[in-house]
Formats: C-alpha cells, structure tokens, sequence
C-alpha cells in the first residue's frame, strides 16, 4: 500500500491496510451458515476435516461457529470455553450468557485490531444462544475488527458469503421445522450465482464434507448443543438434485447489518469503508461497505 | 453486564483441565487451597453419610440416603449426596457435605471442560483419576477433620460394563468389583449386599438391593436415614446405562422403598438369604 511522506502512514491508511488484510483471509475460507429454526438455531458449513470443528458447544445453550485462521479462533473458541465455565462455576450455570460472551470476544478483537503490535485476527464469529422461545433465541455476528451485529433469522460469514446470503434471503421463512432448515441452508452453501448472466452450476456438497450442529431447545439435558452425525445428515438430506432456478443476484448482498444496538464496540474501523475492492463475504449495505462503528 | 478483554491467560495455550487453569488464573476458588486455622473444624459442618453402589449386566445403580448429621443433631433430612458427574457417570459424596458439594462442583465442570475443549469424552478411567486428583489435594483439609471420601460410578461405553470407583483421603483409587459402599453406614450395607446381591440382578432388582441396603445401614448407623414415610422422603437413586444416566423418578424409588418397608413390617431384619453349608435346612420358607 502506499507510503506517507517520510513514512508517515496516516491512521485511516493504517486501518485500512490492517482490514484489507484480515478481509483477504478470512474470504479464502468456506462460509459458515448460522440460521434460526423453530426449535432452536443450526449451524452449517462445508468442512471436510471430521477432526477440526468451525462449531462448537460453549456452554449449555451458547455455541460457537467461527470462519478464517483455525489457529485463531480455537483460541477464541478455548477462551471462550474458559469465560463460561469460569463463570458457570463461580457463579451459577445460568448466569453465563450469549451477550456476555459476545461483548468479550468484541472487546478482544477491537483492541486486537487496533493495536499496533498484533496482527489483526483474520477471524468472523457467530456467537448463538437459544432462550425457552424462539424470539428469546440470539445470533451475534463479529467481525475481525470487533463489531458486533444482531443478527434475525439468518446469517453467512466467509468466502461465498454473498452468494449464500443471497440464496437464503429469497428463500427463507421463519419458524421452520429443523429438516426444512437445514435442506436449505445445505443448499445455499452449495450455490453458485453464476457471473454475468450465466446460470451458475449448484453444487452438492457430500454429507461426509458437512459440519453440521444445533441448539436444541427440545432436547431434556442442560447442554443443548448437538453434532450431526453422516448417517443422520444422509437420513435427513435424502436425494439431493441441484436447484436448477439459479437466479442470479449479483447484487443481493449479505445481510445489512444495520442493527448496533448489541453493544456494537471496536469503534475503530473509521476508513476501512473507503475500500472499493470488498472482499465478498463481508457485512454491509449495498454499497459495498463494511458496516462503521458509530461514533462514540 | 460489560465484559473487558479477555485476560490473557484465558488466551494462553494449556492443558484441558479446568482445575488446573483454576489453578493458574483463580487459586482462590479451588476447595483445596483455603487456608484453615490450626486445629480440628470436624465439628463445624455437616457430614454426608452413607452411599451404595452396584453393578449389574448393562449398567450401574448408585444410590444415597438423604440426611446429613452435624454431631447428634439432623442437620438436613433430604440433603441430596449422588450427582450426575457426567452423562456416563456419577458420584456419590461422604463426609463434609459443603466441600463435598463444591467437590463434585469442580468434578463436573472438568468432565464437561474437557469434553468441550477436545471435543471427545475421557475414558472412564480418566474420568476416575481425575477425580483422584482432586481428593488428593484436599489431604490438608482431610487431616484437619474436612474428609471427603467419594464413590464413583458409571458406565465404560468401550467395556460396555458399569464400574465403580472407591477412593481414601490421600487419593487411592481403587477398583469395586460388583457393588461398594462408602459412608458412617457402609459397613451395614456392605453386610447387606453380601447377602442380597446377585449378578443376574436387573436394573430394578439393582436399585431394591441398594434400598434394603441403605434400610440396613440406617438401621444401624444413627447417621443414615431411612426411608421417611411421613414426609415421603426416599433415597436419591441414579441409574446409568448404555443410554446414559438419569435420577430415578422419585415416585419410581417410592414404590421400591415401599415394598422393601412393607416386607420389613413382616421381617425387620430383612429378607433370608439361601443359608449353603448348613447340616439342617436352613430354608424356613
């Protein structure tokens, strides 16, 4: 990037570069969908490690999904399993929470961010959290940077993000049941909008390359969190053909994230919405930009 | 409620075991590292008495009275002593019922800790000394008068057996083959289950072996309650199998307890056991 005179890099330079690079990082990876259905929220992303979990279960009814460095969020992931079970065990299980958890992780990756010895984190989080009814249920979504965003219905952060987010905002409805949900949230991971009017070629993603994982209001433990097991995807995805109606939305972008009012934190991204070139997969209106931290 | 950064030794590359992270960034909330004044602080708390545990094909029942005794006095008639350690295990509390509690407090958050962080359960014996870990750190405590003596059960998902546990207050760890018990009442109802216990026993015939058990061991130990038929207060049970563990429904134990009294208001001494080796029958009915 350029150069200052006499090397001063003027601090909206600064920002931009360090979110240019966390942006090119994270958009490499595969997406990551987090979707609310009637019983609960479901995770799903295309990830052909068996071993190496994007979701996770943080406490009895938070889970954790993540996309980018794995190194990176499974130190977040660990932290965030330590927070809960810190407080779990000092206070009492239901004083951990989805809010609290999420404002921690925004204020780690804000100061990351900002501060000029670390490397930004090329991470995005959904941090979810179910309540006893599905207008108590949470999806956070946080971005590199630290900010937070509430998100409703559904959400999709990582490389094809856009193309997904795309797919479901035609498609979705609320209160469906979990097959229905994950039928289509398999099914948008899959899609391709195609480039310049020509028909993109949906792909189907085999059961074996699917992590897939719930929070489960129904179920009678404490801990909510589940794993799908192949067998149990295979049972539910059935026979899968492409959708041949792949419209193309070029246009349609991620999910406006233009709810702040979850403690949107951070604050310092001022100048990384100037960058014309958006890497997909990011949270923003229209335009292309990344959503700006209010000024405090 | 606003969160700072998380502190960095929650960001810090380490093991899997909470109680060992306690251990680094919160000393202060492990049982074992109160300081205490000299002397004997025995008399100061509750003590948790008596807990039965038996094995039988598929699973593994525990089961615990309901009083807890400071001196002569009851300090609690429905003090519950057997915890779910896990969805595979569970552990059943002697002595000092406050540190006893927080014990099996800091038992679970590790079993679930560890589970969250590597994403697979510990075997059944890394479960068992795990928990021997953490008795052997209370050995300060237990010299002072603050034992605390658990019995741990639970189902072996690789053996496909249940299994029990016993441990001292240095951290011994030892292996029950078929049934143990731990407690002021326990040499009553190991006398009991010597007699009553069979390997063929169901789950239900487990769990009425561990009532008349506990029936004997309050028979004779004045620190065990028996069954309180007038306030309907019946032994804690829990039962683990290959499904996983669960309390037994409290009306589910009140029907066994029920019988065993009903069969007691005929025989005190409980039911006879075949009488082998006896020159005249010992068969009386």
């Amino acid at each position: 990037m350029s150069m200052g005179f006499g090397g001063y890099v003027s601090p909206e330079q600064l920002m931009k570069d360090r979110a240019d690079f966390a942006r090119k990082g994270i958009s490499r990876g595969r997406s990551v969908v987090g979707l609310q259905f009637a019983d609960g929220l479901l995770f799903v992303s295309e990830n052909p490690s068996a071993a190496l979990h994007k979701v996770s279960e943080i406490y009895d009814r938070i889970a954790f999904a993540a996309v980018g460095r794995y190194n990176e969020f499974e130190n977040l992931r660990i932290a965030g399993v330590r927070l809960a079970d810190m407080r779990g065990y000092s206070y009492d299980r239901r004083d951990v929470t989805g809010r609290g958890l999420a404002n921690a992780y925004a204020q780690t990756l804000g100061a990351i961010f900002s501060s000029g010895g670390e490397k930004p984190y090329e991470v995005e989080l959904f941090v979810g959290e179910i309540g006893d009814s599905a207008a108590e249920d949470q999806l956070y979504r946080l971005t590199y940077d630290g900010q937070v965003a509430d998100e409703h219905g559904y959400a999709v952060m990582g490389g094809a993000a856009e193309a997904v987010a795309g797919y479901l905002k035609d498609r979705y409805t609320e209160g469906a049941a979990l097959d229905e949900a994950l039928r289509l949230a398999v099914a948008a991971l899959g899609h391709s909008p195609g480039g310049n009017g020509a028909p993109g070629a949906d792909r189907i993603i085999p059961v074996e390359d699917l992590e897939v994982a719930i929070l489960d209001r129904t179920r009678t433990q404490p801990r909510k969190f589940s794993r799908f097991s192949p067998a149990r995807l295979a049972a539910i995805l059935g026979d899968r053909t492409p959708d041949a109606g792949a419209e193309t939305s070029a246009e349609t972008s991620a999910e406006t994230s233009a709810d702040t009012s979850a403690g949107t934190t951070g604050g310092t991204a001022s100048g990384a919405g100037t960058d014309p070139a958006i890497a997909p997969g990011e949270v923003g209106p229209d335009a292309g930009e990344p959503p700006i931290a209010p000024p405090i | 409620m606003t969160e700072p950064r998380i502190p960095a030794s929650y960001m810090t590359p380490g093991n899997s075991s909470f109680a060992d992270f306690l251990a680094t960034s919160a000393p202060d909330l492990l049982p074992s590292r109160r300081a205490l004044a000299p002397g004997s602080a025995a008399e100061l708390a509750p003590h948790g008495t008596t807990i039965v545990a038996v094995t039988f094909p598929g699973g593994v029942v525990m089961a615990g009275d309901r009083r807890a005794t400071m001196g002569n006095v009851i300090a609690q008639r429905d003090i519950q002593k057997v915890f779910p350690a896990d969805e595979y295990s569970c552990v059943g509390i002697a002595g000092t019922a406050g540190l006893a509690v927080e014990m099996v407090r800091l038992f679970q958050t590790e079993l679930e800790h560890y589970e969250k962080i590597e994403g697979t359960t510990l075997s059944m014996d890394g479960k068992a000394n795990r928990l021997a870990a953490l008795i052997r750190q209370n050995l300060g405590m237990a010299m002072q008068g603050l034992a605390v003596v658990p019995l741990f059960a639970g189902f072996d998902l690789e053996t496909g057996i249940g299994r029990i546990f016993s441990y001292d207050v240095t951290g011994g760890r030892y292996e029950e083959t078929a049934f143990h018990s731990v407690g002021s009442g326990s040499m009553f109802a190991r006398g009991a289950l010597k007699k009553l216990y069979r390997p063929e026993l169901d789950a239900e015939g487990a769990v009425t072996a561990v009532v008349q058990a506990l029936y004997d061991a309050a028979d004779d130990d004045s620190a065990t309650g028996g069954p309180d038929l007038t306030r309907r207060i019946f032994p804690v049970v829990h039962v683990i199998t290959a499904d996983g563990g669960q309390r037994m429904p409290d009306d589910e134990v009140a029907a066994i307890a029920d019988r065993v009294v009903g069969g007691r208001m005929q025989r005190p001494d409980g039911p006879y056991a075949a009488l082998e080796g006896a020159t005249t029958t010992g068969e009386t009915r």
